[in-house]
C-alpha cells in the first residue's frame, strides 16, 4: 500500500510489505485506523495544552451541546472502525476455505514448525502422539500402517503456490504456541486437543518469516520458520519431486 | 507506628510500602530485559549472562509482581484504606481485623513469589503473568515450571483470598458505614471508583483462585482440567484425561480482563477529584460521570475475550467481545470528555499532584485510544501479542495507574505525614517521567507494526531480524533508564519531606472532601462532594464538613 511504502521510505518501522490477498484491506484499514486515532490524541493533547496555558478561569460552563455532540461523534467513529474491520473478519473467518483450497498441516512442537501435505492420494495419515520419534525420521508420529500416511510429506519450510488459496489445518504437540506470518497478515494459536483451520491466498512469490506468538519456552525466541511462496509451475515441480522422493523412500 | 496494627491509616501506609517494595523489584528487572535487548552478548554485572529461560523468567516475574502488587495494592488497598472511611464520614472499617488479615497475606504472597527468585533450583516460572497451560501445566514443560511454577500458584492463590477479603471489607465498609447524609449523590469520585473495584474483586478473584486451584491440581492430583489427551512434552505422553487448554484462557481472562480496571478506575476517581480540586471547578454531569465508572466496571466482565481472538475461539464469538469492547469505549470516552470540558476554563493550579492527575489523562488517552483498534479482531490477528499491544498497556494500564499513584502520594502525603512534599523536586520528577515514559512505550508501537512479538529475548532470530527496530530499540533502553532514574528524586521527595518538609495547613489544598475536614465532628453530611464554585460567582468553596447556614 502507498501508504505504508512512503511510510517505510520515512525510516518508520511498518508492516513488512504483503504478500496476501487479504493483505491489502488489513493494510488500509490499519492506516486509517491509526491516522484517525493519532488525530484524535493529537486534539485531545492540543485541548489540555490550551487549558493548561489559559491562566486565567474562564466564566461560564463548557456548553453541555459541545460535549455530547464530541461524544456522539466519537462514537460514530468507534461503528465505523467496527463496521468495516468485522466486515473484513467475516470474510476472512466465518466461512471456510473454498473446495479447491489446497490442504497444509502446521504442527508446533517446542520449538519447531512442522508442515505436512497430504500426498498424492490428498488425505493426511494418521497421527498418534505414541510414535513421535524425530531422530528416526518420524517428527509427527504418522501411523505407517495407515495407508494414506505413506505418501505424507513433511518439510520444515511451508512452501505455497502463489494465487492459490490455502486452508491451514493448525496444531500443536505440546503447548499452545503461535502461528504468525506477519508477510501474510496471518495469525492463529496451535492449541494442543484443537484442530483449527485458518485460510488464505498468497499472491506474491518469495520468502516471508514465520514466528510463533505465543510463549511457548525457552526456545520461543529461536522458533521461526520460512514461508516460501512460488509460482504455480515452479510449485508444481517442486511438490512432484517431493512425492517421487517420498515414493522411493516409503518403496512404493 | 505499630506494625500489627488494625488502623486503616497505617495500613494504608504499609501498602504502598509493600506497592514500594514491589515496583523496585519490578523495575530493576525491566530494566535488565531492556539492557539484554540492546546488547544481548554482554554480561550483566551481578546477573552473568542472560539465558533465554532467564530473560523469560524476568518477564514472568515482572509482569506478576507489576499487575498484582502494584497495580492491584496501591490504587485500591493503599489508598481506600489511607482515606476511604474518613471521605464517607465512618468511624473506620466494617471489619479491620479482616482488613489486617488480607494485607498480612499480600505480604506472605509477595514473599512466597520473591522467594522462587533464590531458593528454588529450576527458578522462577518463564509462563509468562497469564500462565497459560500446558507450558504451565507440566513441571517439564520449561526450567522454572517446577517449583517456581508451584511457588507462583500459591502466591497468587494467597493474593485472591487477600483481595478477596479486602474487598469484602471495603464493600461493607461503603455501603454500610456511610455518616447520615452521605448519600450516593455526594460521594467523592474515588469512592464510587472503590465501590466498584471492590464489587469486582469479589467477583474476578473468586473465579481466578478456582482456575489456580484447578491448574494446582493438575499438576499434582492427576486432574486434566486443562492438559489434553496425548499431549506429548519432551518425549513423554502427560496427557491422560481430555482437558482445555482453552477453558484457563476464559477463566483467567475472565478475572484478568476486570484486573485493568481494578488497576485504573481508583485513579480515574481521583483524577476527577484532583481536576475539581485544582481547577476549582464543580464536576460537570456528575452523576453521569459516577455511572460511567460503573458501566466501565460491568461492561469489563463481558469483554475478556478480545484477548482471545486468535487463540481457537469461535470466529462469532470474535465478533460479539470486539462489539462489548467497543461498547466499554463509549463510557470511557464520556469520562475523558467530561474531564476535558471540565479542564477546558483554565485557570488551574498547577500543583505537583495536579500534573500527575493531568499525566494520568494524558496516558489514558493515548494508550486508551489504540484499545479500539486492538478490539477488531481482523486487526488484532495481526498486532495480537506483539510490542503494540505492549505499547498499549503500559501506556493505558501501567503509566496511566503508577501516575495516578503518583498524584495520590503527591496530594494526600500531609495526611501521612503532616508534611507537604517539596513542590520544586515534584514538579521536575513529573517532567522527566513524563517525557521518559513517552519515550519508552510510545516507540513500542513501531516495533509491534514491525511485527515484534512479545516474550523475544533478542531481535536476531533464524528468520527474521528486525535491523530497522536495532534504533529504536536503543532509543527504548535508555529512556526506560531514564524513567527509573527519575523516581529516586521521587524517593529522596518522600524521604526528606516526611523529616523536613513543609508543615502542612489543615486543608493545604483547599479541598472540599472529609479527608481534609479537622476534627472528626458527627455533623449529617448537607453538601455534596466539589462545592467549589460559588453561586454568586465569588472566590471560595463549601467543603463537605460545612453545613447549610439557611436564611430564614
Amino acid at each position: 500500500m502507498a501508504a505504508g511504502f512512503l511510510l517505510q521510505l520515512t525510516g518508520v518501522p511498518w508492516m513488512p510489505s504483503d504478500g496476501a490477498l487479504h493483505g491489502p484491506v488489513v493494510d488500509r484499514l490499519m492506516f486509517w485506523n491509526l491516522v484517525a486515532l493519532c488525530v484524535a490524541a493529537l486534539i485531545a493533547h492540543l485541548w489540555l495544552g490550551f487549558a493548561i496555558f489559559r491562566r486565567q478561569s474562564a466564566v461560564g460552563k463548557f456548553p453541555a451541546m459541545i460535549r455530547w455532540g464530541l461524544i456522539a461523534s466519537f462514537c460514530l467513529m468507534y461503528a465505523w472502525m467496527a463496521l468495516t474491520a468485522q466486515r473484513l473478519w467475516a470474510a476472512n473467518r466465518y466461512f471456510g476455505p473454498s473446495t479447491a483450497a489446497m490442504q497444509v498441516e502446521v504442527v508446533g512442537e517446542q520449538f519447531q514448525w512442522y508442515f505436512r501435505y497430504p500426498g498424492t492420494d490428498a488425505v493426511f495419515g494418521i497421527t498418534r502422539p505414541q510414535l513421535v520419534n524425530a531422530a528416526a525420521g518420524n517428527p509427527l508420529g504418522i501411523d505407517v500402517r495407515d495407508p494414506h500416511g505413506a505418501d505424507d510429506i513433511v518439510s520444515s519450510i511451508l512452501t505455497l503456490p502463489a494465487g492459490r488459496e490455502v486452508d491451514l489445518q493448525l496444531r500443536s504437540l505440546d503447548v499452545i504456541h503461535g502461528f504468525f506470518i506477519p508477510g501474510m497478515r496471518l495469525k492463529e494459536n496451535t492449541v494442543p486437543g484443537m484442530m483449527l483451520h485458518v485460510h488464505f491466498t498468497p499472491v506474491s512469490p518469495g520468502t516471508y518469516p514465520i514466528l510463533c506468538s505465543q510463549v511457548c519456552g525457552l526456545g520461543h525466541q529461536r522458533m521461526q520458520a520460512r514461508l516460501l511462496v512460488l509460482p504455480a509451475a515452479d510449485f508444481d515441480s517442486w511438490l512432484a519431486g517431493r512425492e517421487q522422493a517420498q515414493a522411493r523412500r516409503t518403496g512404493q | 507506628m505499630k506494625i500489627f496494627t488494625t488502623n486503616h491509616r497505617a495500613l494504608g501506609i504499609l501498602y504502598l510500602y509493600l506497592a514500594l517494595a514491589a515496583v523496585g523489584v519490578g523495575t530493576i528487572l525491566s530494566l535488565l530485559m531492556r539492557f539484554h535487548r540492546v546488547w544481548p552478548n554482554v554480561t550483566i554485572p551481578f546477573f552473568g549472562l542472560m539465558k533465554p529461560e532467564d530473560y523469560l523468567a524476568l518477564v514472568t516475574l515482572h509482569g506478576t509482581l507489576m499487575v498484582f502488587f502494584v497495580l492491584t495494592t496501591a490504587p485500591q488497598s493503599g489508598f481506600a484504606n489511607l482515606v476511604l472511611p474518613q471521605q464517607i464520614g465512618a468511624r473506620g472499617m466494617a471489619f479491620p481485623r479482616i482488613n489486617a488479615t488480607a494485607f498480612w497475606m499480600t505480604v506472605a504472597a509477595f514473599l512466597v513469589l520473591v522467594s522462587g527468585a533464590h531458593t528454588t533450583s529450576g527458578g522462577v516460572a518463564i509462563s509468562g503473568w497469564t500462565s497459560y497451560p500446558p507450558l504451565s501445566a507440566i513441571p517439564s514443560a520449561g526450567p522454572g515450571q517446577g517449583l517456581g511454577m508451584d511457588l507462583w500458584l500459591i502466591s497468587i492463590g494467597i493474593f485472591c483470598v487477600a483481595s478477596w477479603l479486602s474487598a469484602v471489607n471495603m464493600l461493607a465498609t461503603i455501603l454500610g458505614e456511610r455518616r447520615a447524609g452521605m448519600v450516593w449523590s455526594r460521594l467523592p469520585m474515588t469512592v464510587w471508583a472503590w465501590l466498584v473495584t471492590s464489587i469486582l474483586s469479589l467477583l474476578v478473584f473468586a473465579v481466578l483462585l478456582a482456575a489456580v486451584v484447578l491448574l494446582f491440581s493438575d499438576r499434582h492430583f492427576g486432574s486434566s482440567f486443562f492438559i489434553p489427551a496425548g499431549d506429548l512434552i519432551n518425549g513423554r505422553i502427560v496427557g491422560h484425561g481430555d482437558g482445555s487448554p482453552l477453558l484457563w484462557l476464559h477463566l483467567f481472562w475472565f478475572f484478568g480482563h476486570p484486573e485493568v480496571y481494578i488497576a485504573v478506575l481508583p485513579g480515574m476517581g481521583l483524577a476527577t477529584s484532583l481536576f475539581a480540586n485544582f481547577a476549582r471547578r464543580r464536576v460537570p454531569a456528575y452523576l453521569a460521570m459516577a455511572g460511567m465508572l460503573v458501566a466501565i466496571g460491568l461492561l469489563g466482565l463481558v469483554v475478556w475475550g478480545h484477548h482471545m481472538f486468535v487463540s481457537g475461539m469461535n470466529p462469532y464469538a470474535g465478533t460479539a467481545f470486539a462489539l462489548t469492547t467497543m461498547a466499554i469505549a463509549v463510557p470511557s470516552t464520556v469520562e475523558v470528555v467530561g474531564w476535558l470540558a471540565m479542564l477546558w476554563g483554565g485557570g488551574m493550579q498547577l500543583r505537583t499532584p495536579m500534573l500527575f492527575a493531568l499525566g494520568f489523562l494524558s496516558f489514558f488517552i493515548a494508550g486508551g485510544l489504540t484499545g479500539p483498534l486492538l478490539a477488531q479482531p481482523a486487526l488484532d490477528a495481526y498486532l495480537h501479542n506483539t510490542f503494540f499491544v505492549v505499547a498499549h498497556f503500559h501506556l493505558v494500564m501501567a503509566m496511566a495507574g503508577i501516575f495516578s499513584v503518583f498524584a495520590g502520594i503527591y496530594y494526600w502525603f500531609p495526611l501521612m505525614s503532616g508534611r507537604l512534599m517539596n513542590e520544586t523536586l515534584g514538579k521536575l520528577h513529573f517532567w522527566i517521567s513524563l517525557i521518559a515514559a513517552y519515550g519508552t512505550f510510545f516507540p513500542m508501537h513501531f516495533a509491534g507494526l514491525a511485527g515484534e512479538p512479545r516474550h523475544y529475548d533478542r531481535l536476531a532470530g533464524p528468520a527474521m531480524s528486525f535491523p530497522s527496530l536495532i534504533p529504536v530499540e536503543r532509543g527504548i533502553t535508555f529512556s526506560a533508564m531514564l524513567l527509573a532514574a527519575a523516581q529516586l528524586i521521587f524517593l529522596w521527595n518522600v524521604f526528606a519531606s516526611a523529616r523536613s518538609g513543609r508543615t502542612a495547613a489543615n486543608n493545604p489544598w483547599r479541598a472540599t472532601t472529609l479527608e481534609w475536614a479537622a476534627a472528626a465532628d458527627r455533623k449529617c453530611i448537607e453538601r455534596g462532594p466539589y462545592e467549589y464554585e460559588l453561586p454568586s460567582g465569588q472566590e471560595g468553596f463549601h467543603p463537605q464538613w460545612e453545613t447549610i447556614v439557611r436564611e430564614e
